[in-house]
């Protein structure tokens, strides 16, 4: 049988894509049975309550942590088939909490996350300082390049650890928590810097976040995770419900839609006073 | 300062150049006076009292030359520790790895075992075995904090001191003079053969290290950016670990312990020229080698016609410095 692979068809080929990715740390299980496929474009939202996984699944996504159980494929080849180095070509990984070397200045660091690009160049050249630029820019801080990172608020860290590995111009970023030190101007501002990149490079984002508003906002899906385990995944009007984040966080919430796009809008409720 | 190739190159320039001149002060000054035009005739192949070719060639010039490679191996070796543990006072004497290799060599003492190369050998085990233990006790937070440092390396030295003391309580009186002075960092003693032995190890470190500049630059935001910005972190810490051990165990059999070199150093050259190790790790060896030749012509001349230990030197202005540093609190500007 002659099957016929359209254009279409390809260019929707996960860029990563994970089955049944399960991780246990000292014997606890804090990952089970992840599916999740993550395309060009995509911007998935992982959201679930502290301790539910998230920075694990990014881990284990990245190739940091070593999956204990299921796959990870990038561009349909098993994620140990890959090198460090390939593998930071490929897919930028921004850890929460960012490490940066304070004694280094903004511009410096930004040419640091060059170093899977450059190979066994001991110099960064001409493309090395316009991508570096390009994502300083990208993320509002090239005003800033001869700081030192150590004199940098929380704020512009994570900005900064963000163009860093924007630099390396990776085609999937995982990102965990990458607004959480943000102000609300500047939260807009990465979320949307994102957004056009997805829209117009393809860029595919995996993010981890706890603003679920924000999530459901720009993410094009959401995957809820509750004590390691997937509770739902899909759009975020599918995700967000009053039913499903009871059960995730335990709480009441009133979900309506937002006025700018019509996504939904998740507000905390008090508990009822016994 | 950003690192560029013409940067590094005349950095370098500049460094070579004020090593030479260091090294030509160095020709000159001394307990026997000689005069300027006298080392110039001498270096030009001229000709010169047989007293004057003895003191330039036979006593100075192994001695300076020495100086200089052990200054630029442990100013190497210095800046190396700081970015991989990511903290400005790692140095080798401070974390006790420079007391490991002591303790290495004179264990080959006791054994018996003479000649340069089996005293190096041993040295390089006690490096080695010191780094090891080292790294156990930083592996914990990925990060070395300071208090965390210092303990360490004042347990460490506390335990090779005794280690060294009951080597040499068992050794005849007409070593102990030797060994004792040695261990304060003594380089009256030098030949061209140990000069032969440093040079090429001093030479393949500061290349091999230079290669690794980024990797240390990336090391220094921390293992786990490093990793997620492609570097095989455990393997590149490994091989410049052994690098440095290698580097630090025949200096200090050499040598002796002579400390704070790699603390001075690669700080002084961070403040003018910045972090980026492509800079700093050139930067520092040369600056390093020019730093203890001057201070050995100083411990040559200070107390003259006696010498002090160059290690008494570097202690003395090293110590202070270490204090000055501690009481800033290191984390605000590294």
């Amino acid at each position: 049988m002659v099957v016929a692979h359209g254009l279409g068809e390809n260019q929707s080929e996960p860029a990563l894509k994970a089955e049944g990715l399960g991780f246990a740390y000292a014997g606890q299980p804090v990952l089970e049975g992840v599916d999740l496929q993550l395309g060009p474009g995509d911007m998935l939202g992982v959201i679930g309550p502290n301790g539910s996984g998230k920075s694990t699944l990014l881990g284990v996504l990245c190739g940091l942590l070593p999956p204990g159980e299921g796959r990870v494929f990038l561009h349909g080849k098993p994620l140990a088939a890959y090198k460090r180095d390939e593998l930071a070509r490929l897919m930028g990984m921004v850890p929460q909490g960012a490490e940066l070397a304070p004694g280094f200045s903004v511009l410096e660091t930004a040419l640091a996350g060059r170093f899977a690009v450059m190979g066994g160049r001991v110099f960064e050249n001409d493309a090395d300082l316009a991508a570096a630029q390009q994502a300083l820019e990208q993320t509002g801080i090239w005003e800033l390049r001869e700081r030192r990172a150590g004199e940098l608020s929380g704020g512009e860290c994570q900005r900064l650890a963000l163009a860093r590995a924007l630099a390396a111009q990776p085609g999937i970023l995982l990102l965990d928590e990458p607004t959480s030190a943000l102000d609300l101007d500047h939260q807009l501002r990465v979320m949307g810097m994102l957004e056009r990149a997805r829209r117009q490079k393809g860029l595919s984002v995996c993010l981890v976040s706890h603003d679920l508003n924000l999530a459901a906002l720009f993410c094009t899906r959401l995957l809820l995770l509750s004590q390691g385990r997937p509770l739902a995944q899909g759009v975020p009007a599918r995700v967000l419900t009053p039913h499903l984040l009871a059960q995730a966080y335990g709480v009441q919430v009133a979900v309506d839609a937002e006025p700018s796009r019509g996504r939904p809008r998740v507000t905390l409720l008090a508990p009822r006073q016994p | 300062m950003r690192a560029t190739p013409a940067r590094v190159g005349l950095t370098c320039a500049a460094l070579a150049g004020l090593l030479v001149a260091s090294l030509l002060l160095g020709l000159k000054l001394g307990t026997a006076s000689v005069g300027p035009a006298q080392v110039w005739a001498w270096l030009t192949g001229g000709e010169v009292p047989y007293a004057t070719q003895v003191i330039l060639g036979d006593l100075r010039l192994p001695r300076l030359l020495l100086a200089a490679l052990v200054g630029a191996g442990l100013s190497m070796s210095g800046a190396v520790f700081q970015g991989v543990l990511r903290n400005p006072l790692a140095e080798p004497f401070i974390l006790g790895v420079s007391g490991g290799a002591a303790a290495g060599a004179v264990s080959a003492f006791l054994l018996g075992l003479s000649g340069l190369m089996p005293l190096a050998l041993m040295a390089f085990g006690g490096a080695l075995g010191t780094i090891s233990l080292v790294l156990a006790i930083a592996r914990r937070r990925g990060r070395m904090e300071t208090s965390t440092l210092i303990l360490t390396g004042v347990m460490i030295n506390a335990f090779f001191t005794a280690a060294i003391m009951f080597i040499i309580s068992t050794t005849t009186d007409q070593k102990l003079h030797a060994i004792l002075f040695w261990l304060y960092g003594d380089l009256s003693s030098s030949r061209l053969e140990q000069v032969w032995l440093l040079l090429p190890v001093v030479l393949a470190g500061a290349v091999t290290v230079f290669f690794f500049g980024r990797h240390l630059n990336l090391l220094s935001a921390g293992g786990m950016a490093a990793a997620a910005l492609g570097m095989a972190v455990e393997r590149v810490k490994l091989i410049l670990f052994l690098v440095v051990s290698l580097v630090v165990g025949v200096t200090v059999s050499l040598s002796g312990l002579i400390g704070f070199l790699g603390l001075m150093v690669p700080h002084l050259v961070r403040i003018v020229l910045g972090h980026d190790h492509r800079l700093l790790l050139p930067a520092s060896t040369l600056l390093g080698a020019s730093f203890l030749v001057l201070a050995d012509t100083a411990a040559r001349t200070v107390i003259s016609p006696s010498t002090l230990p160059v290690g008494v030197v570097t202690a003395a202005l090293g110590a202070p410095f270490f204090v000055l540093l501690l009481a800033r609190r290191g984390s605000q500007w590294w």
